[in-house]
């Protein structure tokens, strides 16, 4: 009689419970407390709030250009540069200490320093059709290069008192919450409803997924990767400032080597290096992760090369765990 | 000019050359025999390297763990000869390739056997080599002087007024060029990185080919690890840091493409040879070395531009209907 229509593609299954906890962020979130635990296990000083919020100032600056990063890698792009952004931005705001640059100045030059940088990252990208990773591993010779050849090998290390104070203050004394860790939260909140709860942020999906399809439903992709270029740059730039004003000098070695840790952030966060998916609390977890990780490991004196070794081993394993779990519970099935 | 673009090799060889001659005008005595000997035995390194990445971005990979790699298989050799210096060269030699192959394995496996993306596990493995050597070591350096005379002495034998480096890197690209242009194996390196699927309907399997190619650019690296750290005399935790993005460097110059399947030993040797002169020829045209990375940096980005060009042209549209539509969306 009456039949129901039936539609070709079947409606998508609701999700159970177990889907939802083996997402990734689940998993996240169980690695976040074991390092909180082990941490307050090995140390009695980890649990300490104005402890805790030192640790802030070792990632903040990282995880704000690690949101930008991941919203690069999840449309298939990746900028290795932003540590070289980071160098000549730091670079321009000396110079412009060094002229007398008054303290708006000095806060607006390094994240234009970054667009520019990220937009010539773009522009190489989208408008001459090469390969993000060649292009940016060219650009980070270029800018760390440029700031090579300005500083040599001296340091730029006269900066005005109100600059030192944003990178050495608390913005609020209770909970006592650092400048650049308020940023990053604030950012980190602007990112996630950009990218869970707008049209912009699901068709920054639609082009990792596949570009081609994403163009011909009239997403302006190529404009789409040259504004997050330019908008990757800009929070390197950020970047600079913060750090700059934390430790008051520019070496052309400033940040060097960040681009990787960086982008190891964004991959433990659950970003597919192929693009299209991931989340921006994945990547707010995975930041927290590495940062409590490292301050906790380091509150021993456990030596930074030997902890770069055991996040090395987290990021690896974290990502071939749930494979090797898939396909267990595969040829168990079978 | 399109025919340069089509034979990058020889347009690479003719800027080269340009250079050598600008530069030896400019300073006679950087176009003579010696200097030439010298900017070969210094580059022979990076030229390896550059190979054992070709093979592996052919296959539309990347080993970003190469300099952390020769960095660990140099101080396991360096450290061997610390504990038994009067060893025959041939063991030292052998413990760094062994080393390399084991850590190039381990990339190997996890990329071919896990089906994790190269850049994720060789970021990794990049940091955990390095932290190895502080792991095993405890931060102790091997300076020259506890290495032995053995373990030194032998990149320093010159044959032909060419030091043995170079002679063991002629002797890599002679192999690896045998092995890419007239074995089955080394041609279904370039039939995997063209097109996979087609590959696996043509019964090349993609997995035991990057299990192979992680492995010998690991082995590479281990030979190159022994070479380092015997040329540069010490031994610690930081060599070559940063080194495999100048590795990569000399690939895109020498024309490797990045989506892979593209690639030559002749261009790998020649971009690497590039950045040495220019290295080389900074000095002598009194510029300081802080205009070194800046320059290289524009040279690659240069590099990439050209070879994007040239392979645009490459591409041949054979149906008429799909000549046609190529007109159209034009």
């Amino acid at each position: 009689m009456n039949k129901v229509p039936r539609q070709d593609v079947a409606d998508a299954a609701p999700r159970s419970l177990s889907d939802r906890l083996l997402r990734w962020e689940s998993i996240l979130v169980v690695m976040l407390v074991a390092v909180i635990v082990g941490n307050t296990a090995i140390s009695p000083y980890f649990l300490d709030i104005y402890n805790l919020s030192d640790a802030t100032y070792n990632f903040s600056e990282k995880a704000i250009v690690a949101l930008a990063m991941a919203l690069l890698i999840l449309v298939r792009d990746i900028d290795l540069s932003v540590a070289a952004i980071i160098a000549l931005a730091s670079l321009a705001i000396g110079l412009a200490a060094q002229a007398g640059a008054g303290l708006p100045v000095l806060l607006l030059i390094g994240p234009l320093v970054g667009a520019a940088c990220g937009a010539f990252n773009g522009f190489l990208v989208t408008r001459i059709a090469l390969p993000a990773i060649v292009v940016t591993i060219g650009t980070m010779s270029l800018y760390r290069g440029l700031a090579q050849v300005v500083l040599g090998d001296k340091a730029i290390t006269q900066y005005p008192k109100d600059l030192a104070a944003i990178g050495q203050s608390y913005l609020i004394k209770w909970p006592p919450l650092p400048y650049s860790f308020v940023i990053f939260l604030g950012l980190a909140a602007i990112f996630a409803v950009v990218l869970h709860k707008t049209a912009f942020g699901r068709k920054l999906y639609a082009i990792g997924n596949n570009p081609v399809a994403a163009r011909f439903s009239g997403i302006p992709v190529e404009r789409i990767r040259f504004m997050l270029f330019v908008l990757t740059g800009t929070l390197a730039g950020l970047a600079a400032v913060l750090l700059t004003a934390r430790i008051g000098s520019t070496r052309p070695n400033i940040a060097l080597g960040w681009e990787l840790e960086i982008i190891t952030a964004v991959i433990l966060g659950g970003v597919s290096i192929a693009g299209g998916s991931g989340t921006i609390p994945g990547v707010v977890l995975a930041v927290f992760i590495l940062g409590l990780a490292t301050f906790g490991l380091s509150l021993v004196n456990v030596p930074g090369i030997v902890i770069s070794v055991l996040l090395g081993l987290l990021l690896i394993f974290s990502i071939a765990m749930p494979i090797v779990v898939r396909r267990l519970m595969k040829s168990r099935a079978t | 000019m399109n025919f340069l673009l089509k034979h990058r090799e020889l347009a690479l060889s003719l800027i080269i050359a340009l250079m050598v001659t600008g530069v030896g005008i400019y300073a006679p005595a950087f176009a003579t025999l010696e200097n030439a000997a010298s900017v070969l035995n210094d580059t022979s390194i990076l030229c390896m390297l550059a190979i054992g990445q070709m093979m592996v971005i052919i296959t539309r990979g990347i080993d970003l763990s190469v300099a952390s790699n020769l960095a660990l298989s140099g101080m396991l050799a360096a450290s061997l000869a610390q504990n038994y210096p009067d060893l025959p060269v041939i063991a030292f030699i052998a413990v760094a390739i062994a080393t390399g192959l084991v850590l190039g394995l381990i990339n190997g496996s996890f990329v071919a056997g896990l089906g994790i993306p190269p850049i994720v596990v060789t970021l990794g493995t990049l940091a955990i080599f390095r932290g190895m050597i502080v792991v095993y070591g405890g931060g102790n350096q091997v300076n020259a002087s506890e290495m032995g005379d053995v373990f030194q002495s032998f990149p320093k034998v010159t044959f032909l007024g060419l030091s043995t480096i170079f002679w063991i890197m002629a002797a890599v690209a002679v192999t690896a060029w045998v092995f890419l242009s007239m074995t089955r194996v080394g041609r279904g390196l370039y039939a995997v990185g063209g097109n996979p699927v087609a590959a696996r309907y043509c019964g090349i399997d993609l997995a035991p080919q990057q299990l192979l190619v992680y492995s010998l650019a690991g082995a590479i690296s281990g030979l190159c690890g022994y070479l380092w750290v015997s040329r540069y005399g010490v031994a610690y935790s930081e060599i070559a840091s940063g080194y495999e993005l100048t590795v990569i460097a000399s690939c895109v110059i020498g024309g490797v493409s990045i989506a892979g399947g593209v690639g030559t030993v002749a261009g790998a040797l020649l971009g690497a040879l590039f950045l040495g002169v220019i290295v080389n020829a900074l000095p002598v045209m009194q510029i300081t070395p802080f205009w070194q990375m800046a320059i290289s940096g524009s040279v690659i980005l240069a590099a990439v531009v050209v070879n994007a060009r040239a392979e645009k042209r490459g591409v041949k549209l054979i149906l008429p209907e799909a000549r046609l539509a190529a007109g159209a969306a034009k």
